[in-house]
C-alpha cells in the first residue's frame, strides 16, 4: 500500500486507447454475482431496473384499467362486486399515478441526465440506489397487500372523512398512505441527485444555454417534485396519526376539518400533474429536434415556458375544490390562474410547430409518437381550460368529462411522449433497435385505441355519468358510449402488448445500434451502445447547444481524471468551468440494507405504534454501516 | 345511434351535443342555472374547437410541405428563426388574450349560476351514506316534515337547498337543472336553482362516498306551484293508520320484527332515526335512493333482500316469514 501512496497517482493523460478504456472500464463496473448486482450504484443499472420496475407497473395498472372497462362495457353487470371495484380503481389510480407515471420520468432522467450533461455517474449514487429500492418495496408493498385483498379502496385521492377510521376501519387506507411514504422518499431523493447532477456535473462548457431540453424540464421537475411532496407527506402524515394514534386532523366534530385534507392534497396533487407532463414535454423537444434535422426553434422560449408552467402549477390547485363551497370571488381568481397556465404550454406547442414547419422531418416512430402528443395533448390542454372554469366545472366535476381530460393530458401529454422516448432510447440503452414495422403498428393501434377508448367519456360526462361509479342502469343512455371505449380500451390495450413484443423480439435478434443510430446532436449518443461502465472514456468538451451536429469528428475533451479511483468532474453553476475532481461512491450492500431496514419500520408502524421503537435501531445499524468512513489515500498520507 | 356516433366523430361542433338529451344531462338544460352553464360552456367549446382545428392544420401543412430530405442536420438559418420568433410572440399574445377572454365570460356565468334570490323556498338536504334526506323546515313546526330521496318543488320559483352530511363527503347534482355542490361534515354551503319547467329530474351523488356510491341518486319532481302547495300540506300529515286487518298487522311487524328502530313514521310509535324516514313512503317513485323504481315487486325485493339489491349498504337482512313480508309490504303502500 504504502509504495502505490507514494507513487504519483494515475490519470487517464498517461494511457490511451484500448488500455484507458479497459483499466476505466473496470474501475467503475458493477461487481460480479449476486450480491454485487445488488451493491450496484451506477446509474445507468439503477436506471435501467426503474425503468423495467415502472412499466411492470403500467402492464398492472393497464390490466386493472381493461377489468373496470369490462365491467362498465354494458349496464348492470356484475363482472366485479361494488367492493372488487372500488379497489380497483384505487389500485389503477395510485398505481399509474405513484408507481408509474412519476417512477418512470425520475427513471429515465436518472439513466439519460448524467449522460446528457456528460458526467460518469449521478450525484450521490448511493442514495439513488436506496431510492430505487424504496420505490421497489413500497410498490410490492402496495401490491402484495392488494392481493391478500386489504388493497385500499378509498380512491387514490381518499379523502377524508371516508378514509378516516370511522368510515373504513381496515388497514386498507393504512397500506395506501404508508405507499405514499415509500414513493415520496424515492421520489425526493431522485430529485435532489437531479438538481445537483446538472447544477455540479455538467461538462466543461455546458452553460446554462447550452443544457438539453430534456435535462432542463428534469431540472424544472425536480423543484415541483421538492416543493409540492412535502404537502402529501404532512397530508398522508397526519392521516395516518388521525388512524393510529387518534390525533384529530381532519375530524369536524373536534375542530379538525375535512376540507385540510383536499388543500394539501390538491396542493400536491396539481403540481403532480406537471411533475409527469414536464418530462414529457423534454422527451418531445429532443425528439423533435433529432427527426425534424434542426434544433428546436425558441430554446429560451421552451426553457422559460417549462418555468412558468412550473411555478403557476401551485398556483391552482382550487379548481379541484370549486363544488366544496369556497367564496366564490376567490373561486373565480383561481379559474384565471389556472386558464394562464395556458400561456407557456400554447408557447411550447408555437415552437414545436415552428420547428417542424422549417425542419425536414424524418418520420420515423419516435417522431409519430410526438406527432399524435401535439394532436391528442391540444385536446386535453383546451378540455382542461373548460373545467378550470367554476360555472363548468360545477357541471363536469367527478364526472367522466372529467375522466376523459386527465386521461387526454396524462396519456396525451406524457404517455405517448414516453413510448416515443422508449423507441428513441431503446438503441441507446439495449444497443439494439426497436422494429420499425411493429413500431408503427403499436403507434396507429395506439393512436386509435386511445381515441375511441377516451373521448367518448367527455360526452358520457356531460350527458351525466359520474365518476367511480361500479355500475349504471340500463335507462340512463350511458349503454352505447360504454361499449364503445371499452372497445377502444381493448385496442389501446392490444398496442401495449405489441411493445412488449417488440422489446423482447429486439433484445433477442434486434438489428445492432451503433453510437448513434438516429445521427442526434446530445452527449448521450457520443458514446458506445449500451454506454460503458464509466460512460465516457474522457470526458467531453462543450462548445454548442448541439455539439454532435457542430463537433462531430472531434468531440474536444479533457483530461486528467483519476484512473485510480472513481472521479467525476464538478463544474461551476452558470458558466460550466472546471473546479474540483471529485470522488464517487464506490457500489455498497448498505442502501439496500438501509431499505430493507426502512420498509420494515414503515410497515410496522401500521399495525403497532411500537414499530417507532423497535424498528429505528435497525435503520440506525444501516444507516451508520452506509456513512462509515472507508478512508481515502490521501487520509492515509 | 346515428345523433350519438356523429357527436364522436367531430368533437367540435355543440350542436349535435345539444341532441344529447338524457334523464340527467347538462346539455339539455331545464333550469336557469343549468342554461346559463351551457351558455358558457358552449362558449368555451366553440373556442376549444376553434383552436385545435387551427393546431391541426398548421401540424398538417407543416408536414405536407414539400421538402427535400437533408443531408445534414439543419444549422440554425437565423432570419426563420427572427421571423418565427415574433410569430410565436404574436401567438402567445394571442393566447393570452383568448385566455382572459375566457375568464371573463366564465365570472359572468359564475355570478348568474351563483346569484342570490331572496325568499326562495328552502329545503335542508342532509347526505347519508346512501340516501339523502330532505328536511321541509318552516317557522312553523306543524309545516315541518322530513322525507327521503325525493325532493319535490314548484316549478319556476326558485329553491335553495342547504347541505349538510352526516356522515362522509356527498355531492348533490341535478344535470338538468344546475351543477353540483358538496355536502361536507362540519360544514354549511348551499345552492340556488329554479326549474322552468314541471317534470321530473333525476340527480345523482357526485363524489365518491363508498361502497354504493353509484346508487345514490334521487328524484327532484317540479310541479305546478298550486299542486305543490297541496303536496306540501299534503305530505305536512302524519301517516294514516291502516285500514285493514293486514295493513294493522303489517304496522305491529314493522315495530316487532326491529324496522322501527331506524325508521320513524309519524304519527306511529315507530321514531328510529338512522335510516329514511317513511311516513309516506307509499308515494315515492323509487325504491333505495333512486335504484329501483317504486312498484309492490321492487319493495318487497328490496325489504326481503337488501344487501342483495345494495350490497354493503346499511339496511341489514332481516329474517322475515312470506306471511309477515305480504304483511309489512301491505302496510308500507297504504302510506301515501
Amino acid at each position: 500500500m504504502s509504495i502505490v501512496a507514494e507513487q504519483r497517482e494515475l490519470r487517464d493523460d498517461a494511457l490511451n486507447g484500448l488500455q484507458l478504456s479497459t483499466r476505466l472500464e473496470n474501475l467503475w463496473r458493477t461487481p460480479s454475482g449476486f450480491f454485487g448486482a445488488l451493491a450496484s450504484v451506477d446509474h445507468k443499472v439503477v436506471g435501467r431496473r426503474y425503468i423495467v420496475t415502472a412499466f411492470v407497473f403500467l402492464l398492472l395498472g393497464g390490466v386493472l384499467a381493461v377489468l373496470m372497462r369490462v365491467q362498465l362495457a354494458g349496464p348492470e353487470k356484475t363482472f366485479l362486486s361494488a367492493d372488487k371495484y372500488d379497489q380497483i380503481f384505487t389500485m389503477h389510480g395510485s398505481t399509474m399515478m405513484f408507481l408509474f407515471a412519476v417512477p418512470v420520468m425520475e427513471a429515465f432522467a436518472v439513466y439519460l441526465v448524467p449522460l446528457m450533461v456528460g458526467t460518469r455517474n449521478i450525484a450521490f449514487p448511493r442514495l439513488n440506489a436506496f431510492s430505487y429500492w424504496m420505490f421497489l418495496f413500497g410498490g410490492c408493498f402496495l401490491w402484495i397487500s392488494f392481493m391478500l385483498n386489504v388493497g385500499p379502496d378509498v380512491g387514490w385521492f381518499a379523502y377524508v372523512p371516508l378514509s378516516s377510521l370511522q368510515y373504513t376501519p381496515t388497514k386498507r387506507p393504512d397500506v395506501w398512505a404508508q405507499m405514499i411514504t415509500f414513493t415520496e422518499v424515492a421520489a425526493l431523493a431522485v430529485s435532489v441527485e437531479i438538481v445537483v447532477t446538472v447544477f455540479k456535473l455538467r461538462a466543461p462548457g455546458m452553460t446554462l444555454d447550452r443544457i438539453p431540453l430534456f435535462v432542463w424540464a428534469m431540472l424544472v421537475t425536480s423543484f415541483l417534485v421538492m416543493f409540492a411532496m412535502p404537502s402529501i407527506m404532512v397530508a398522508s402524515t397526519s392521516l395516518i396519526l388521525d388512524r393510529l394514534v387518534n390525533t384529530r386532523f381532519y375530524d369536524s366534530s373536534s375542530g379538525g376539518h375535512p376540507l385540510l385534507w383536499q388543500h394539501l392534497f390538491w396542493f400536491f396533487g396539481h403540481p403532480e400533474v406537471y411533475i409527469i407532463f414536464i418530462p414529457g414535454t423534454g422527451m418531445v423537444s429532443m425528439i423533435l429536434a433529432t427527426f425534424a434535422r434542426r434544433p428546436v426553434i425558441g430554446y429560451p422560449v421552451v426553457i422559460l415556458s417549462l418555468i412558468a408552467t412550473g411555478f403557476l402549477s401551485f398556483g391552482l390547485w382550487v379548481h379541484h375544490m370549486f363544488v366544496t363551497g369556497l367564496p366564490q370571488l376567490g373561486a373565480g381568481l383561481f379559474t384565471a390562474s389556472s386558464m394562464l397556465i395556458a400561456v407557456p404550454s400554447g408557447l411550447q406547442i408555437f415552437c414545436w410547430l415552428a420547428t417542424l414547419w422549417d425542419g425536414r422531418p424524418v418520420y420515423r416512430t419516435p417522431l409519430l409518437f410526438v406527432l399524435g402528443f401535439i394532436v391528442i395533448f391540444v385536446i386535453g390542454g383546451l378540455s382542461g381550460v373548460m373545467v378550470a372554469s367554476v360555472p363548468i366545472d360545477t357541471q363536469v366535476h367527478d364526472t367522466y368529462f372529467v375522466v376523459a381530460h386527465f386521461h387526454y393530458v396524462l396519456i396525451g401529454g406524457a404517455v405517448f411522449p414516453l413510448i416515443g422516448a422508449v423507441y428513441y432510447w431503446f438503441p441507446k440503452i439495449a444497443g439494439r433497435m426497436l422494429s420499425e414495422r411493429l413500431g408503427r403498428w403499436h403507434f396507429w393501434l395506439a393512436f386509435v385505441g386511445f381515441n375511441v377508448a377516451f373521448f367518448p367519456m367527455h360526452i358520457l360526462g356531460l350527458i351525466g355519468m359520474p365518476r367511480r361509479v361500479y355500475t349504471y342502469t340500463a335507462d340512463m343512455d350511458w349503454a352505447h358510449l360504454n361499449l364503445l371505449s371499452s372497445a377502444g380500451a381493448a385496442i389501446f390495450a392490444i398496442s401495449f402488448a405489441l411493445l412488449l413484443v417488440n422489446a423482447i423480439h429486439s433484445l433477442r435478434s434486434g438489428a445492432l445500434a451503433g453510437d448513434n443510430p438516429w445521427d442526434a446532436s446530445t452527449l448521450e449518443w457520443a458514446t458506445t451502445s449500451p454506454p460503458p461502465p464509466q460512460n465516457f472514456d474522457r470526458i467531453p468538451i462543450v462548445k454548442h447547444r448541439d455539439p454532435l451536429w457542430f463537433d462531430n469528428e472531434s468531440l474536444p475533451v479533457v483530461a486528467g481524471l483519476s484512473v485510480e479511483r472513481r472521479e467525476v468532474l464538478m463544474t461551476s453553476l452558470a458558466e460550466a468551468e472546471p473546479q474540483v475532481r471529485e470522488a464517487s461512491p464506490e457500489p455498497s450492500i448498505w442502501p439496500l440494507l438501509t431499505a430493507i431496514a426502512t420498509t420494515v419500520f414503515f410497515i410496522g408502524s401500521i399495525f403497532t405504534p411500537w414499530a417507532v421503537l423497535w424498528g429505528t435501531p435497525p435503520m440506525a445499524v444501516t444507516l451508520i454501516g452506509w456513512f462509515w468512513p472507508s478512508g481515502s489515500k490521501e487520509d492515509e498520507e | 345511434m346515428p345523433v350519438r356516433m356523429r357527436t364522436a366523430l367531430v368533437p367540435s361542433a355543440t350542436l349535435p351535443l345539444a341532441a344529447c338529451a338524457g334523464r340527467q344531462s347538462a346539455l339539455d338544460p331545464q333550469g336557469l342555472q343549468s342554461g346559463e352553464i351551457f351558455h358558457t360552456l358552449s362558449v368555451f367549446l366553440i373556442v376549444a374547437a376553434l383552436v385545435w382545428i387551427a393546431v391541426v392544420i398548421v401540424l398538417g401543412l407543416s408536414m405536407l410541405r414539400r421538402k427535400r430530405a437533408a443531408d445534414q442536420p439543419l444549422a440554425l438559418h437565423q432570419p426563420f428563426e427572427r421571423a418565427s420568433g415574433r410569430v410565436i410572440f404574436v401567438l402567445g399574445l394571442a393566447t393570452l388574450v383568448i385566455v382572459l377572454g375566457l375568464s371573463i365570460v366564465s365570472y359572468a356565468g359564475q355570478r348568474t349560476v351563483f346569484a342570490k334570490v331572496e325568499n326562495a323556498l328552502t329545503l335542508k338536504i342532509i347526505g347519508h351514506q346512501w340516501w339523502w334526506e330532505v328536511r321541509y323546515e318552516d317557522d312553523s313546526p306543524a309545516r315541518s316534515f322530513v322525507t327521503a330521496n325525493e325532493i319535490r318543488i314548484p316549478a319556476g320559483k326558485p329553491v335553495k337547498v342547504e347541505l349538510e352530511s352526516a356522515d362522509v363527503i356527498h355531492s348533490f347534482w341535478v344535470p338538468s337543472l344546475t351543477g353540483k355542490m358538496d355536502l361536507i361534515t362540519g360544514q354549511k354551503n348551499e345552492l340556488q336553482f329554479t326549474a322552468k319547467n314541471a317534470g321530473v329530474y333525476r340527480g345523482q351523488c357526485a363524489e365518491f362516498c363508498g361502497l354504493q356510491h353509484a346508487h345514490m341518486a334521487f328524484a327532484v319532481l317540479a310541479l305546478p306551484p298550486d299542486e305543490f302547495g297541496r303536496w306540501r300540506d299534503h305530505e305536512n300529515e302524519s301517516a294514516r293508520d291502516p285500514a285493514d286487518q293486514l295493513g294493522r298487522l303489517g304496522e305491529q311487524l314493522f315495530r316487532a320484527r326491529g324496522c322501527a328502530l331506524c325508521h320513524s313514521i309519524r304519527g306511529t310509535l315507530a321514531g328510529g332515526q338512522l335510516g329514511p324516514d317513511l311516513t309516506h313512503v307509499g308515494s315515492r317513485t323509487t325504491v333505495a335512493a333512486g335504484t329501483l323504481p317504486m312498484s309492490p315487486a321492487t319493495l318487497a325485493a328490496w325489504i326481503a333482500d337488501p344487501q342483495h339489491i345494495k350490497p354493503g349498504n346499511y339496511m341489514p337482512k332481516m329474517p322475515l316469514q312470506s306471511d309477515e313480508l305480504i304483511a309489512i309490504l301491505h302496510y308500507l303502500e297504504q302510506l301515501k
